[in-house]
């Protein structure tokens, strides 16, 4: 047995406890698989105890990418560490910072106008379609389905370009704001995501040809990676993985934020809790998506996208010409910033891969005094061990694309 | 949402565990004993009227340089009963140890080990107590307030050995 460039220093000792004792006398290989390979979505690294080709321990190691965002986000004005939250999950940008606005808003008790709401609706659905297609890619290429992934990243293009024309940037959008939108939408939204409603449908209809009913697929997803409804929530599941196994707990219906309950939409459950039932899951929310989508766009009502409050929000660039109290918050809210009151609050949304939540420490001060990301990779990666034991090794990259990590999301 | 009946519950069952309830903005935030967060934690969970089933999160906090210094934030949620409860333990800055709550809830195992490596607390009766996103020989923990946040302290020959202890590298 060898363990090539070990953390663990290679040192046989400090792996007890972790892989079996059988490992020890080398009866079971003890396999490193990661950090850069390519379908474990991104630097993962596992340590796997084999007997044979069937995992016995799966021990993930984790780290890679840890660039220490909740530490920079405590160093940065509230305004400015919205930037950060992009980058900790970066499939679902316009999440993360919706997780961390409803965070500060709620610090502040800080009004969103209606119309912002529903904008910010329809561009996390859009968001979780985004991050579902790219879900849909990697894991059917791990699987070995190859154009499935082409078609995916074909069809995400267009939502990039969605977010583009309101943020000017593709990925990095830090488009939502404390008390709302950065700037409106310009013209050109509607009818560009209207497009995207008229063509999107036909194209999971595609998917689904490629991939529902094929044997290749069904033998290589179907019956494994199971976990069982108590499982799934004593080990903190959420999202579709925990709704593979039954359970009805969507927090857009539970705890509903940002008007999620003024729209009509089905959260679909699986029965099986194996890896298919995750990935039917999945492309019936983005059917869902798409619907909570277009009931927003046609209801969309008028009105500012930013809350009033001139205490926390900065005043539209036109005032400054006009207004000396103008001038004043704009100077004050870029130079030092806004004191939120001191207090905690915890706030959870439902990204595209669970429980997004978000705890923020105010000390009254400008700046964060502790921002903590509860992500959903995080959590499901934890729960691999329990998920991948006793099954192939095989398999083992299925189980890994169903629980739908960014190892971003992850490391923080 | 009002949150009274299951802090209510707590208080009947833990007069003198319970430290203080504050609430902020909805969120209600029950302080406990340190020793007795596991025994607390298994009652929300088991309790008829509490069920708190899901444990969403586990969160450490560095109030430095205030005493006690450290905080372990709990976020518990019921989904029979859609309440959520934040449970809260103090720690000393001193070698802050606290009973871990994984055997309660298994989800709160890699977030302890989070905390553990970011904040330097430890959990005793954790099953796999070991650093899980800075290198395994890092030394210092840096979510804490007095660690470095990019820059370094400059060296001079005065306080060489001073800075040279809390430098952030990892040290062989």
């Amino acid at each position: 047995m060898t363990i090539m460039e070990s953390r663990w220093e290679g040192n046989l000792e400090e792996l007890r406890g972790l892989v079996s004792d059988r490992a020890m006398t080398g009866e079971t290989m003890v396999l490193n698989m990661g950090p850069q390979h390519p379908s474990t979505h991104g630097v993962l690294r596992l340590m796997l105890e084999l007997d044979g080709e069937t995992i016995i321990n799966c021990v993930p190691d984790i780290g890679y990418l840890h660039t220490g965002i909740e530490k920079n986000m405590e160093a940065k004005k509230y305004e400015q560490a919205i930037t950060m939250t992009d980058r900790t999950d970066y499939l679902n940008p316009m999440g993360n910072n919706f997780a961390f606005c409803l965070a500060i808003e709620k610090l502040i008790d800080l009004d969103v106008p209606i119309r912002a709401q529903y904008l910010r609706v329809i561009l996390a659905e859009l968001t979780r379609i985004n991050s579902h297609l790219v879900w849909l890619g990697t894991h059917a290429l791990d699987i070995g389905a190859m154009s499935v992934f082409l078609y995916c990243f074909r069809e995400r293009e267009k939502l990039l370009d969605i977010f583009e024309i309101v943020s000017g940037q593709r990925m990095m959008s830090t488009y939502f704001r404390p008390g709302g939108l950065w700037r409106d939408v310009p013209d050109e939204f509607e009818p560009a995501v209207r497009d995207f409603l008229g063509y999107f449908p036909a194209k999971i209809d595609d998917y689904e040809k490629l991939l529902s009913n094929n044997p290749l697929w069904l033998d290589r997803t179907q019956g494994i990676g199971f976990i069982s409804t108590e499982d799934a929530i004593r080990l903190g599941c959420s999202g579709p993985t925990l709704r593979g196994s039954d359970v009805n707990w969507d927090i857009r219906k539970a705890l509903p934020y940002s008007s999620y309950d003024h729209f009509e939409f089905d959260v679909p459950l699986g029965k099986h809790g194996d890896v298919y039932d995750r990935y039917v899951i999945r492309m019936e929310e983005m059917r869902q998506s798409l619907h909570i989508v277009q009931q927003a766009l046609d209801r969309l009502p008028g009105g500012p996208t930013r809350s009033n409050n001139r205490k926390y929000v900065p005043p539209p660039r036109a005032e400054l010409g006009q207004s000396m109290e103008a001038v004043i918050h704009h100077f004050k809210l870029w130079t030092e910033g806004f004191r939120p009151p001191k207090g905690e609050v915890y706030v959870r949304l439902e990204s595209p891969r669970g429980e997004l939540g978000c705890f923020l420490a105010s000390d009254g001060s400008p700046r964060p005094w502790r921002v903590r990301f509860r992500t959903p990779s995080f959590v499901h990666l934890s729960v691999l061990p329990h998920m991948s034991q006793g099954y192939m090794i095989a398999d083992l990259v299925g189980i890994i694309g169903s629980i739908d990590i960014v190892l971003g999301d992850c490391d923080r | 949402m009002t949150e009274t009946g299951p802090v209510e519950m707590l208080h009947a069952a833990f007069p003198d565990t319970i430290q203080d309830v504050q609430t902020f903005r909805g969120d209600v935030t029950v302080v406990v004993d340190a020793a007795q967060i596991a025994k607390v934690c298994t009652h929300c969970r088991d309790t008829k009227g509490l069920d708190y089933n899901f444990l969403s999160d586990v969160t450490g906090i560095d109030y430095f340089p205030q005493e006690p210094r450290f905080g372990v934030a709990y976020h518990l949620y019921s989904m029979i009963h859609n309440h959520s409860l934040r449970l809260k333990v103090l720690l000393p800055g001193d070698a802050p140890e606290v009973q871990s709550v994984t055997p309660v809830f298994p989800a709160a195992n890699w977030q302890e080990r989070e905390i553990f490596d970011l904040l330097g607390i430890t959990f005793t009766g954790h099953p796999d107590l070991r650093r899980i996103l800075m290198p395994q020989g890092w030394d210092g923990h840096p979510l804490r307030k007095d660690y470095p946040l990019g820059y370094e302290t400059v060296q001079f020959s005065f306080n060489y050995d001073d800075v040279d202890k809390h430098k952030p590298y990892a040290k062989e």
